[in-house]
């Protein structure tokens, strides 16, 4: 076949050259160059991307360029190689397109921070990696793009690196992302035991022959230990906790990386590895099962918390656990398809709340806002945009995609459905407890006393925040009166809008058969994935699809209602209830004590593990008393060797020398014997 | 040239320390002229990987005369595995020049002259293809070493230096025994390495003598690796030498224990070596997660940094024990990575005690506001050690730790918890040093590296960014290499397959031809 040469390798490797200019000369170059240098080479790669796409568009086989051998011993083999489906296509464009416009609203952003040159550096450092992950032709270098982005992320979580918490909070990413990495690596040795290899292409030719596995075989080990790496990128149970920590980092960060691109590459991943996974049932349903659980426990997680961004951040583990949910049900284009429009409405969301915590100078506790709307309107706006797709109102996107993977659900299991959809009421109700919190009422700035145990249990981050000088460029202007708050600039507000557009009709690709539609986007996937083939349960009729969908529509609106009557209508009434379960409340709040539970349990028995046993015990009492007891022994033995040990070293090279010099006259004279 | 060439990379070294020697004392002088001599050598090893050609036999640049009667012989010869250890060698020597500039301001031509001749020693312990000579070379490092920490170490130089020599010096004994055993029983008798695996091959020897042989050797490396329990006279060497013997210490004598092992322990007697594997191979995987888990509670950057390599040795022994193609590459190559990587640690934790004059982590903190170039190399240097991919330590650490899985499962699952406990143990060391606010309010004030210290360090971070990207360019002539090591005699590993579908963990197998 006649094959185009596409030049893949320019997508990635464009923002690595932004990344490398700045690293090395952005210290000397002023901020409006450093911001050029990184737009212009993002928006290279996602002109160049949507070129890409265009030219193999209307292909449904895969398209493979190689660059060069990367690794070669023995009889494994690895490439440099690049793989363009229509998967990778989506995600492409995804990450390009995404990334671009919150590069353009960090330009705004970040304008008053220090290390401007460093940030964008390791911004576009990031695209690199992650659209490296996407285009890999082969596990391994898809590891090169996972590691990377977890890199990149280290970098950015620890950008205010000053701030313990920050530097804290980067290195429990990465080190959670590691133990995720663990079961990657491993994951990845199965394959080669069995394929020889670590191409897509190759892997999944071999696997579409086996038949799925009944019980717990290779396959299913394979797939399960996958997983376990996309359990840590994904911020699924039990890895889920260097998330919501993340937020440490700047809100652009949080937008991106934390948000639309990074945390979905373990998505990404499975469907990527669908064949493999569609032939081990066990391991999907495990996939099904965490997902549900982290859906439903993230969301219970977010109605507590007050800090904006961390609303956020449990609002995206819940999403996450949706796509992992997908994944399960062998629904990937379902999964994809939300992590689609959850890159444009979480995104948006995290944008507009760094227009929030911008226009009022840096705070991000949401009981010090309130009343914004009229102060900041367009924020306002798209921020509403935003909260109604997530909350699934038709006929915004987060309501198509969020449907499609609770019809699947529906499909597949009863219960998990029934998850699925309470985890969809509580999402509803506590975004919109953040948006009534945040845009209605009064403006509170300043003036509510946050209970300092409260304060200190739950951000203490925040408390930090506001304190750090540099945090916020605002922190030396008068901005902090009410009058002084003030909507963000353009170059901001652009990709805000632009977002906003994309979360209303970024969903319409994807409308069901049951909706007068043909669903685009799952047609458009399916050649890149392979869905087992003991058959969807029928054509389950329209009718009742429907009706599933005004169950949805039914449980965001009850959603709505609460927040409204909490929140809105009779404020005092939280307290109350609070007072009220205290108990379950104080647990909901501390996080049900995982981050405590896991320091008790893994964290302290290793330290002291490795300080008193193996350190003090082992290394400095048995070996090194058996040694340094072995050599007084035998100094006292031997009478001259004292003399080396009183500290004349020369002399005892000397006695070396001597010796060495007897040996070699002694076998001299010993060969000329013989 | 091709005769004369390893003569001349390993003695213009020594002929550099002679003409040191006859220079008047002029510390000015006497580190330009080492530097311009360690340059030289590096210059002409560069030759090698050039000449070198993988499709022919299996030692180069061979040069066989008889040296003191007719038994031993001056036979040095490189393969693909001792060519780039020797590499490694002459590029890190000029560094070591570079670090010690400033450091060593006391009996200055003494360390330059130690220094040179160390490097000979080293050169002619990867190249020695006689077992006289190669054991007269392995003890030749020990006096400079010993002299290195016993003279310019600090504050307890003395019982580093002797504990360093007895430790090294005892289990050393062994292998000269195992050496002149076989001596003795080859008819001629002979040292010459080749003969004598010619010799075993045919099978001359009984099984109990091979056992003893085996084990003679095996403690004389495995002391040098440091293997555990072995191992703890390297943090006390580490900490008390100055920078450049921490330098050297690391990145060259550990090797020549893996090395002595892959070459005489497994070359030799590779029936012997499988059958001892499995227990080996359990003490380089508790190596590996012992050693992490030490570090990862050490208050002194020193002591962090060696313990890291106790940990990371043992992903080399593992690899090379576990007789897999694909582990014994990743063996050779990781060591030349840990060269690199952990070099660099030594060098750039030298920077910081010329600084300050303390290795206490608690002594810094938020460095990386008044050394933003110094903690750039810093990162760079920490996450090759820790096995980012694209640089150098992932290539190495995938392939052994692929080797391991596909030899026992259970091998490479333990051991590549590694990748774990090293991003624990460096990232919060990282943090401890470069991140939070400043607590002692002169670190404020600390400046930043000059320019002799950038170009030092810059060497390392771009071989670690090419050995992660272009590993092909080096694991052409050492993965041919450790095929003619590991099959000259019929070593197979009947892959025993744990889980049933899988078969072919890339055995050595016989077939691969002479």
């Amino acid at each position: 076949m006649n094959e185009p040469n596409l030049n893949l390798w320019i997508i990635p490797v464009l923002p690595l050259i932004g990344a490398a200019i700045n690293g090395l000369f952005g210290r000397r170059f002023k901020n409006s160059l450093v911001s050029a240098v990184a737009l212009l080479f993002t928006a290279a790669s996602f002109v160049y991307a949507v070129w890409v796409a265009a030219q193999w568009w209307s292909h449904t086989n895969p398209h493979i360029e190689s660059l060069g051998d990367w690794i070669w011993a023995g009889n494994f083999h690895a490439q440099f190689a690049f793989y363009l489906d229509r998967l990778s296509t989506v995600m492409m464009l995804v990450v390009t397109g995404v990334g671009f416009l919150i590069h353009v609203y960090s330009v705004g952003y970040m304008a008053h921070e220090g290390g401007y040159y460093r940030f964008f550096s390791y911004l576009n450092l990031f695209m690199f990696f992650m659209l490296t992950l996407v285009l890999a032709n082969n596990y391994l270098l898809m590891f090169v793009g996972w590691e990377g982005v977890g890199l990149a992320s280290y970098l950015l979580i620890g950008f205010f690196f000053l701030k313990k918490s920050a530097a804290d909070a980067g290195k429990k990413a990465f080190i959670v992302n590691r133990i995720g990495d663990f079961g990657f690596l491993l994951g990845m040795f199965l394959l080669i035991g069995q394929f020889q290899t670590l191409d897509f292409d190759p892997i999944f030719h071999s696997v579409s022959k086996i038949s799925p596995e009944i019980g717990w075989g290779v396959l299913t080990a394979t797939a399960l230990l996958l997983m376990v790496g996309a359990t840590g990128k994904s911020a699924q149970v039990p890895l889920y906790v260097w998330l919501p920590d993340a937020m440490e980092g700047p809100t652009p960060v949080s937008a991106l990386i934390h948000a639309a691109t990074m945390v979905t590459a373990g998505v990404y991943m499975i469907a990527r590895s669908s064949p493999i996974f569609s032939r081990a049932p066990h391991a999907l349903e495990v996939v099904a099962l965490i997902g549900a659980i982290t859906a439903i426990f993230a969301a219970t997680m977010g109605i507590a918390q007050t800090d904006i961004k961390r609303v956020l951040a449990y609002s995206t583990v819940s999403q996450l656990g949706y796509m992992f949910l997908a994944c399960g049900v062998a629904a990937y284009s379902a999964a994809i398809f939300h992590l689609m429009t959850h890159a444009f409405f979480k995104a948006l969301l995290f944008l507009g709340a760094g227009s929030v915590i911008h226009a009022i100078g840096g705070e991000q506790d949401m009981r010090r806002m309130g009343g914004l709307r009229r102060m900041i309107p367009v924020t306002f706006w798209v921020m509403t945009v935003a909260t109604f797709t997530i909350a699934g109102f038709p006929p915004l996107s987060g309501f198509f995609s969020k449907d499609e993977i609770l019809w699947k659900t529906f499909l597949h299991s009863h219960t998990l459905w029934l998850v699925g959809v309470i985890t969809a009421l509580l999402t509803s109700f506590y975004m919109f407890r953040l948006w009534f919190m945040t845009f209605f009422g009064d403006l509170r700035l300043g003036e509510v006393d946050v209970g300092e145990e409260a304060h200190k249990a739950l951000a203490p981050a925040q408390a930090q925040h506001t304190a750090a000088a540099h945090t916020h460029g605002h922190a030396d202007d008068q901005t902090h009166g009410h009058g002084g708050v003030h909507e963000s600039p353009w170059i901001m507000l652009a990709p805000l809008v632009i977002l906003a557009v994309l979360s209303v009709v970024g969903g319409w690709v994807g409308i069901p058969e049951a909706m007068g539609s043909s669903n685009h986007f799952e047609h458009f996937l399916a050649p890149a994935i392979q869905t087992p083939q003991v058959a969807e349960v029928g054509q389950e009729s329209a009718h009742l699809e429907l009706t599933f969908a005004g169950i949805s529509v039914a449980a965001a609106l009850i959603g709505f209602f609460f927040a409204w009557l909490l929140y809105y209508k009779r404020p005092e009434l939280p307290d109350r209830i609070t007072a009220r379960i205290h108990g379950i409340y104080t647990m909901v709040l501390h996080k049900y004590y995982v981050d405590e539970g896991y320091d008790l349990l893994f964290v302290k028995p290793l330290l002291a593990l490795s300080t008193r046993v193996f350190w003090r015990g082992v290394d400095q009492e048995i070996i090194d008393g058996t040694v340094n007891g072995a050599a007084s022994a035998s100094q006292r033995i031997g009478g001259g060797l004292r003399r080396m040990e009183s500290g004349n070293i020369r002399s005892y090279a000397g006695w070396v020398a001597a010796g060495g010099a007897a040996v070699i006259v002694y076998m001299i004279w010993w060969g000329v014997r013989r | 040239m091709n005769a004369w060439i390893l003569t001349l990379v390993t003695f213009i070294p020594t002929a550099g320390a002679i003409l040191l020697m006859l220079l008047p004392r002029n510390d000015k002088n006497i580190r330009w002229t080492a530097l311009i001599i360690s340059v030289l050598a590096f210059a002409f090893s560069l030759y090698l990987p050039f000449a070198y050609s993988s499709e022919s036999t299996s030692f180069h640049f061979e040069v066989n005369v008889p040296w003191i009667g007719q038994a031993i012989h001056y036979h040095m010869g490189a393969d693909g595995v001792s060519m780039w250890l020797v590499l490694l060698t002459t590029f890190l020597v000029p560094l070591g020049v570079l670090v010690s500039w400033k450091s060593i301001h006391d009996r200055v031509k003494e360390f330059f002259v130690l220094f040179l001749l160390l490097e000979t020693a080293m050169i002619g312990v990867f190249l020695a293809l006689d077992m006289f000579l190669f054991y007269v070379f392995w003890e030749a490092t020990l006096i400079p070493m010993a002299l290195l920490i016993g003279m310019y170490g600090h504050e307890r130089r003395i019982y580093a230096a002797v504990k360093f020599f007895l430790y090294t010096m005892v289990a050393s004994v062994f292998m000269l025994a195992a050496i002149l055993w076989l001596y003795t029983h080859t008819q001629p008798h002979t040292f010459d390495y080749v003969e004598v695996r010619k010799w075993l091959a045919a099978g001359q020897a009984s099984a109990g003598a091979i056992k003893w042989l085996f084990l003679g050797f095996f403690i004389a490396f495995a002391v040098k690796v440091p293997l555990f329990p072995l191992h703890t006279w390297l943090p006390d060497a580490h900490v008390e030498a100055p920078t450049a013997g921490s330098l050297l210490l690391a990145s060259v004598l550990l090797k020549m224990g893996t090395y002595g092992l892959l070459r005489f322990n497994v070359g030799m007697f590779p029936a012997e070596a499988q059958r001892q594997a499995p227990w080996i191979n359990v003490l380089a995987i508790i190596g590996i997660i012992y050693g992490a888990l030490v570090a990862l509670v050490q208050p002194n950057l020193k002591k962090l940094i060696a313990y890291s390599s106790v940990s990371h040795l043992g992903f080399v022994v593992l690899g090379i024990f576990t007789f897999t193609q694909v582990g014994t590459d990743g063996a050779v190559y990781q060591m030349l990575n840990h060269g690199i990587s952990t070099g660099a640690l030594f060098m750039l934790a030298g920077m910081l005690y010329e600084r300050k004059h303390t290795y206490e982590l608690s002594a810094y903190g938020g460095l990386a506001t008044p050394m933003p170039i110094y903690a750039t190399f810093f990162l760079i240097v920490v996450l090759s050690s820790v096995g980012l991919p694209l640089l150098n330590g992932f290539v190495g650490e995938f392939l052994i730790l692929n080797g391991a899985f596909q030899d026992k499962i259970i091998y490479g699952a333990l051991a590549a918890s590694g990748v774990i406990w090293s991003a624990c143990y460096l990232l919060w060391m990282y943090q401890r040093v470069f991140y939070g606010p400043i607590v002692h309010e002169e670190n404020k004030s600390l400046p930043d590296i000059n320019g002799r210290e950038q170009i030092s360090l810059w060497p390392l971070a771009i071989m670690a960014l090419v050995m992660g990207v272009a590993s092909p360019m080096f694991m052409k002539s050492i993965d041919f290499s450790v095929g003619k090591i590991t099959t000259a005699q019929k070593i197979i590993s009947p892959t025993d397959n744990k889980a049933g579908a899988l078969n072919s963990g890339n055995p050595v197998t016989a077939e691969n031809k002479e």
